[in-house]
């Protein structure tokens, strides 16, 4: 309970000197970096909650971003729907693609790499269908007007954005700090754990895995909407690219999985390296060849991700032990 | 419309097949990974791009058909496979299924963005003289490279099918692919086994590759058409079946051909990752495979 309350003493620090910052920074660029890294670590923070609390690892999360940012974007330029609203709609619709997927996929019984495949195809139809249908603009992309204003969720300056990404982050974190100490939560990891031994005590595996997609889905459809209205363009490779999916999993793995600041470390790691390669080599891809070589040194060598590095120095005797015995009894 | 797409419903399905073939060759490779070492190899789609860039430089820079490349692109396939696996996956995966699967996503993204780095993103063709030269059915013309890669990807098939049979490295292969405490016990190499069959993998996509150029375009996201197309396959045939493998290439091949004529280009892709999806849910065996 001590350790919650000194992440909570930490949080507000934290969350103050964030919501000051932009006050000590003129510079267009960092706000947009800083924006970015929020918005990253939101969506890896959705990822978190089914692939680092209840183990679930999906490399289709991107659908639920690009779904939202349908939902929220076709209700605008079709019927003139104000965004902040539309979130809500974007929101809902990414939660019940949640409900469908995770329905389909874990009621057979899918697991492990399957259901992270089955993800990736769930992703990959949407991205189809919206390149085919015509209310979505097809592959030519809808186009949103620049008209700031509080009810459409734009802003004049990039400061406005950059708290708009800010309180996404915030609840996000305020949603796996909640789920840190509920039950809900503790189901989660046992699910992670072990499966079996889950069911065995009762809990109702199924269902707590529906809620956990669901509840990645209504984060991620929130995060299409911010993205809609922040770029002003969307077309199916942009809503359902397997980019974002994978971003999502890095910044949560490179963090740490199943910790509440693993994603806004990550995001913010990655990023930076980010930002100094291209200082450096302007060449397209050599970031990301950089992230590719980031996740196969942690899964490597660091599977807690860097928060467990640093928690590791702090107790080393306890979990090392632990972790031997763990890596004995899989091989 | 309709009548008009009916009439080319032959020329698709045979199109699909002359694809299918060479699907098949991939995904064989993918099973047989699968097969031997449970482990799903999220980067074989981008092994398989840089297996047409290899054809495609020996071409262009050496002026190598690529048909013939197939003889250099295979053993130095095998070999990159055999030490990205013994020196690189294998150490580092620690045996965890969803490890593997994340450090072969790392894999294909270096492998991708590599590509991206040192060859750009332009798409790049070969021009073969028999390229436009073509056998004419009557209803349709099959150009002769699609004839030449059908047949070699099926005669790739057999050899590696005699092999994984009648040798000895095929049975030990077998063997470590059934039991693997049992295999270890008679004296067999496992990790050394491990490291061949990833090599023999990713082998069969440098031949692919090879004969993929003639009739495709490859740029540094090429892979990632193939990954989900030899993933459904593998999980269509059941995964670690070779005869699996072989009927699901055809079977993706036609429906992607078919789906293409019927539904439009667009739309047409939609039959890859449904048939994946439904599979998935409900037969996970898939159609040869007798456990998940």
């Amino acid at each position: 309970m001590s350790n919650l309350r000194r992440h909570l003493a930490f949080l507000v620090l934290g969350a103050l000197g964030l919501i000051i910052l932009p006050y000590f920074i003129s510079s267009r660029f960092y706000i947009d970096v800083l924006t970015l890294i929020f918005f990253t670590a939101y969506l890896g923070q959705s990822w978190n909650i089914l692939g680092g609390y209840a183990g679930q690892f999906s490399f289709g999360g991107v659908m639920f971003f690009g779904t939202g940012a349908y939902v929220s974007s076709i209700l605008l330029t079709t019927f003139g729907f104000p965004p902040i609203f539309g979130i809500f709609l974007a929101i809902l619709g990414g939660a019940f693609l949640g409900l469908i997927v995770g329905y389909m996929s874990f009621r057979s019984g899918l697991k492990g790499s399957y259901f992270a495949l089955i993800t990736l195809a769930f992703a990959e139809l949407l991205r189809v269908l919206a390149n085919s249908v015509e209310f979505t603009g097809g592959g030519v992309g809808l186009f949103l007007t620049y008209a700031p204003g509080l009810s459409n969720l734009q802003f004049e300056t990039p400061v406005g954005f950059y708290y708009f990404a800010l309180v996404l982050m915030f609840i996000s974190i305020a949603i796996v700090y909640w789920l840190e100490g509920s039950r809900f939560g503790a189901q989660l990891v046992a699910i992670r754990e072990n499966e079996d031994a889950a069911e065995a005590l009762g809990i109702d595996t199924l269902r707590c895995k529906i809620y956990a997609i669901m509840i990645m889905g209504a984060m991620g459809g929130a995060a299409g909407t911010f993205y809609s209205q922040k770029y002003l363009y969307l077309d199916p490779p942009i809503a359902y690219s397997i980019h974002l999916s994978v971003e999502m999993l890095l910044v949560t793995i490179v963090g740490g999985m199943g910790t509440i600041f693993g994603p806004l470390v990550g995001a913010f790691v990655l990023h930076t390296v980010n930002e100094v390669a291209r200082h450096f080599i302007d060449t397209p891809g050599l970031s990301l060849i950089v992230y590719g070589l980031i996740l196969i040194i942690i899964i490597g060598y660091l599977p807690n991700g860097l928060i467990g590095a640093f928690k590791k120095k702090e107790k080393k005797s306890g979990s090392n032990s632990l972790d031997k015995k763990r890596s004995r009894e899989e091989s | 419309m309709i009548s008009a797409s009916l009439s080319m419903l032959p020329a698709a399905i045979i199109n699909g097949f002359m694809y299918g073939a060479i699907y098949a060759l991939v995904a064989l490779g993918l099973t047989l990974i699968y097969g031997v070492l449970h482990i799903i190899n999220f980067a074989h789609g981008a092994m398989l791009m840089l297996a047409l860039y290899a054809a495609f430089f020996l071409f262009d820079l050496f002026n190598i058909d690529p048909y013939f490349s197939i003889l250099i692109v295979t053993p130095c396939a095998f070999i990159f496979g055999y030490l990205i696996y013994r020196y690189g996956i294998g150490s580092l995966a620690k045996g965890k299924d969803q490890n593997i699967l994340l450090i072969t996503l790392g894999l294909s993204i270096i492998i991708e963005n590599g590509a991206l780095f040192f060859f750009s993103g332009d798409q790049q063709t070969v021009n073969l003289t028999y390229g436009f030269e073509a056998f004419d059915l009557g209803f349709m013309y099959l150009s002769y490279p699609k004839v030449i890669s059908f047949f070699a990807a099926l005669l790739m098939c057999a050899i590696l099918w005699a092999a994984m049979s009648l040798t000895d490295l095929g049975r030990a292969i077998r063997a470590v692919a059934k039991e693997r405490q049992g295999a270890r016990l008679v004296g067999i190499n496992v990790e050394h086994i491990f490291a061949v069959t990833f090599g023999i993998g990713i082998a069969c996509l440098g031949a692919a590759g090879c004969m993929m150029l003639p009739i495709f375009y490859v740029d540094p996201y090429t892979g990632n058409i193939f990954v989900l197309v030899a993933f459904t396959i593998v999980v269509l045939g059941g995964m670690g079946s070779v005869v699996g493998a072989l009927v699901g290439g055809f079977i993706i091949g036609i429906t992607e051909s078919v789906g293409g004529l019927l539904l439009g280009e667009s739309l047409g892709q939609i039959g890859i990752s449904l048939i994946f999806i439904l599979i998935l849910i409900f037969r996970p065996t898939g159609l040869f495979g007798s456990k998940v």
